[in-house]
């Protein structure tokens, strides 16, 4: 049971995330809420990579007599490049909302709607 | 935004050289510990933000202008390609080649006994390098632009 | 050195060098752009013509020996047996979607060189065409799933960027924030799909996932993420509103290039179907995993639902265009419309799955979705150079104000009405001949959904004389008796795009005979595509 629990966490992060970019008015929670999916969708590809009793894949100074299994590398470099994507799109989006408040003086969106129909 | 107490500014100054050495470090070190050119900038490009925020955005632009940073992010990611690019040029050509290796000067040994050989690894160091130059410069940027816009438009008010 | 072995060198790494080169000239724009405008004109289009080079040469060879290259980064080009290596795996399917991104990318760099001459923020701009253009050439070149969204996410915040071009308006930042928040998350839910199943067999590679897929409960739920988020971002109805928006705002040329980026998704939806899910296409499944449950195979299933999305969005798209007054606007929603038609095709193709293959009218409505793709980007784009133009010339883009244009753009109305054939599918234009492959075939397997398609052409025939009468014909405004015609640089692109348009359209038999068929072979040869990396076969 308690190796399930990243799981329920990375279920947790993205239902939250999808809540408060669907109900919440304010820009800045929209945001926020990418966020939060991106935080969960990172630590279900961590938690692949986890093999029971594993240490970390790193070949320098092993410590004798541990066991000879180590987590999976691959996923956490997998996890790196997915971190640096959402460092990327989030400032693109946090520059968006800053031009935004500058034209449209709120940060609600349902007054941000001069495209209509 | 306007700059803070002086115990800060103090402060900042004293501990932003430790903070530099090690995201270097980090950046230097990436093919044997976690670490490579994402991280360490990440870290170097932190405390600069730590100086942005403590002299404030208009002290920092009154000695760094925008775009010469914006010429160093080109150089690295100039750096990055042209490493790959030079894996076409050598004996058994293919793109992304590492051919560094088995060369004695320069991050060109094999790994045989100790892993933990610094030498190692061949052109893996060389694009952390330039990618580590590519994100300090560039996260850099993203700070100090948002910083001064947003004192820009408080002033305009 | 002979010409021969040059080009042997030249063949063997295209395929790295048509993503590479775009790249390595995006980052070198900023450095170019400090001395010089015009040097930096120049090398934009030099570049764009090195990779044009590159991609003859390998579509030459591609189509006419019809095997499937691959290309490994960083090893030698073994193929070793658990592949561990990123490759890039090239059939005439991805050929086909790199000439039609080739095709836009330069016409619209050559039509930025007019437009966009009187903004600043330039360097930038061209900087982010071309990473665009390198992303959109590694998501249809790559055969690997991590891959591919990674260059998903490159193109999509280069666009996101570009979109917001105009930034001293405030809908262009409207729209592009839209654009980005759906984007994102889209993209968030490919990846979920991709982290499920490497959970499920350790490998990231499409071949090694095609050959051990077992179709568990889990790989539907992937299945289902997968062309959710990949539709969602190609522009289909539940999921569309972004897309009249973006196109709407974008300055024109980034239109362009946005069509090439919607038609690319595309590409993934098909991919996705076909290749990753090809085995499982024919197995039954039990909905609800109850005992006696509804005995329908995947590809019958799935391909319901693809037809009724289909028909919608081919609805839902002329009947919004009709009520527009915007004109770049309602161009945006009869493009909404014509990603309907290819939708149809796939629909209608994955409807009439057997075990041995797709029977004959399935695979010709596949043929006509597959042609209608390189088609629709020619048509649609050409509508949206015209819009460009004529925003440049009145600085206006309500049709309420416009009027009588025909006057002082003579060339202008000429390509409108080319562009205007070609979209309601009228001979001797390519439009007739795609079309005209989707309703024969789908008439076969359903005529009710064959009556609607040929509605929803004619209403936007309708919708587009509309536009016409109203931008280009009536009575003279004075505030328009000045307007000069569009510059030399956006006519040669307009030019070039309506030659390509009238030479299929006179020709079509060579076209699909070379080009449309070994793709469409390609793509439901997912046997073929698993051999060609997976050493021992299935």
């Amino acid at each position: 049971m308690i190796y399930n629990i990243p799981f329920i966490a990375v279920a947790a992060l993205i239902l939250i995330g999808l809540y408060a970019v669907v109900f919440k008015r304010n820009l800045i929670k929209i945001v926020i809420g990418i966020t939060l999916i991106e935080c969960g969708v990172n630590l279900f590809l961590i938690t692949l990579g986890y093999r029971e009793g594993g240490i970390a894949p790193i070949f320098t100074n092993l410590p004798s007599g541990t066991s000879a299994t180590m987590a999976l590398p691959v996923p956490q470099a997998l996890t790196l490049t997915s971190i640096v994507i959402g460092v990327a799109v989030l400032a693109l989006m946090l520059a968006l909302v800053v031009h935004i408040y500058r034209h449209y003086n709120t940060l609600d969106a349902r007054e941000v709607r001069r495209l209509k129909e | 935004m306007t700059e803070m107490s002086k115990v800060v500014r103090t402060i900042t100054s004293l501990s932003f050289p430790f903070i530099l050495i090690y995201g270097l470090y980090v950046i230097a070190h990436g093919h044997l510990t976690p670490g490579g050119g994402f991280q360490g900038g990440a870290i170097v490009a932190s405390a600069l933000a730590m100086i942005i925020v403590a002299f404030g955005s208009k002290w920092v632009l009154d000695r760094i202008k925008e775009k010469n940073i914006s010429l160093l992010e080109s150089v690295g990611a100039i750096c990055f390609i042209l490493l790959a690019f030079f894996g076409l040029t050598y004996a058994d050509p293919v793109f992304f080649k590492n051919f560094v290796v088995d060369n004695p000067y320069l991050f060109g040994q094999v790994v045989t006994d100790n892993a933990a050989n610094i030498n190692t690894a061949g052109v893996i160091p060389l694009m952390n390098f330039a990618v580590g130059l590519k994100v300090i410069a560039g996260l850099f940027v993203i700070v100090l632009v948002l910083a001064y816009a947003s004192t820009a438009m408080e002033g305009k008010k | 050195m002979s010409i021969e072995s040059i080009m042997g060198d030249l063949l063997v790494h295209a395929p790295a060098m048509i993503i590479a080169i775009p790249l390595l000239g995006a980052f070198l724009t900023p450095i170019i752009s400090r001395i010089n405008g015009t040097l930096r004109n120049v090398f934009v289009i030099s570049i764009m013509g090195l990779t044009s080079l590159f991609v003859g040469v390998l579509a030459n060879d591609i189509f006419t020996s019809r095997v499937i290259k691959t290309y490994v980064f960083g090893g030698s080009q073994e193929l070793t047996s658990p592949v561990v290596r990123i490759l890039l795996e090239i059939d005439a399917l991805s050929m086909f979607m790199a000439m039609i991104v080739l095709i836009v990318a330069f016409v619209a760099v050559i039509y930025s060189w007019g437009f966009m001459k009187e903004y600043t923020g330039l360097d930038k701009y061209y900087t982010l065409v071309l990473l665009m253009t390198a992303g959109m050439f590694g998501m249809v070149l790559t055969g690997d799933l991590f891959n591919f969204f990674v260059f998903l996410e490159i193109t999509s915040i280069a666009s996101c960027a570009l979109i917001a071009f105009w930034t001293t308006k405030g809908e262009s930042i409207e729209a592009a924030f839209k654009y980005i928040v759906i984007s994102a998350i889209g993209a968030l839910f490919v990846l979920f799909a991709i982290a499920i199943l490497y959970g499920q067999y350790n490998a990231l590679n499409i071949a090694t996932l095609a050959s051990v897929m077992k179709y568990t409960f889990l790989d539907k739920v992937a299945l289902v993420l997968l062309v959710g988020a990949l539709a969602m971002k190609a522009g289909i109805v539940p999921m569309h509103m972004w897309l009249p928006d973006s196109y709407g705002r974008a300055p024109a040329s980034v239109t362009l290039i946005l069509v090439g980026a919607t038609q690319a998704s595309l590409y993934g939806v098909f991919r996705v179907c076909f290749t990753l899910y090809g085995k499982s296409l024919s197995l039954t499944n039990n909905i609800l995993g109850l005992e006696d449950g509804f005995p329908l195979a995947l590809g019958t299933s799935l391909g319901i639902l693809v037809v009724l999305l289909a028909i919608v969005t081919m609805l839902v798209g002329v009947f919004m265009a009709l009520k527009q007054s915007d004109f770049k606007r309602l161009i945006g929603f009869a493009a909404v419309a014509e990603i309907g038609y290819m939708m149809l095709g796939l629909g209608v193709a994955l409807l009439s799955i057997e075990p041995t293959g797709l029977s004959g009218s399935g695979l010709m409505a596949l043929k006509g979705g597959i042609f209608h793709i390189f088609n629709d980007a020619l048509d649609i784009g050409l509508m949206f150079l015209v819009a460009g133009a004529v925003y440049w010339a009145t600085k206006e883009r309500s049709l309420d104000k416009l009027g009588g244009l025909a006057r002082n753009m003579k060339y202008t109305s000429i390509f409108f009405v080319i562009g205007l054939f070609a979209v309601a599918g009228m001979p001797p234009f390519n439009g007739f001949a795609s079309k005209l492959l989707i309703y024969e075939s789908v008439f076969q397997i359903s005529p009710i959904l064959s009556i609607v398609a040929i509605l929803s052409s004619i209403m936007l025939l309708a919708v587009f004389v509309k536009v016409f009468h109203s931008v280009f014909l009536g009575p003279a405004i004075p505030k328009f008796k000045n307007v000069k015609e569009a510059p030399i640089s956006l006519l040669v692109a307009m030019i070039i795009i309506s030659v390509l348009i009238v030479f299929i359209g006179i020709f079509p038999e060579m076209f699909l005979n070379n080009i449309v068929g070994p793709a469409t072979d390609a793509l439901v040869n997912y046997s073929g595509y698993i051999d060609a990396v997976v050493l021992g076969g299935m």
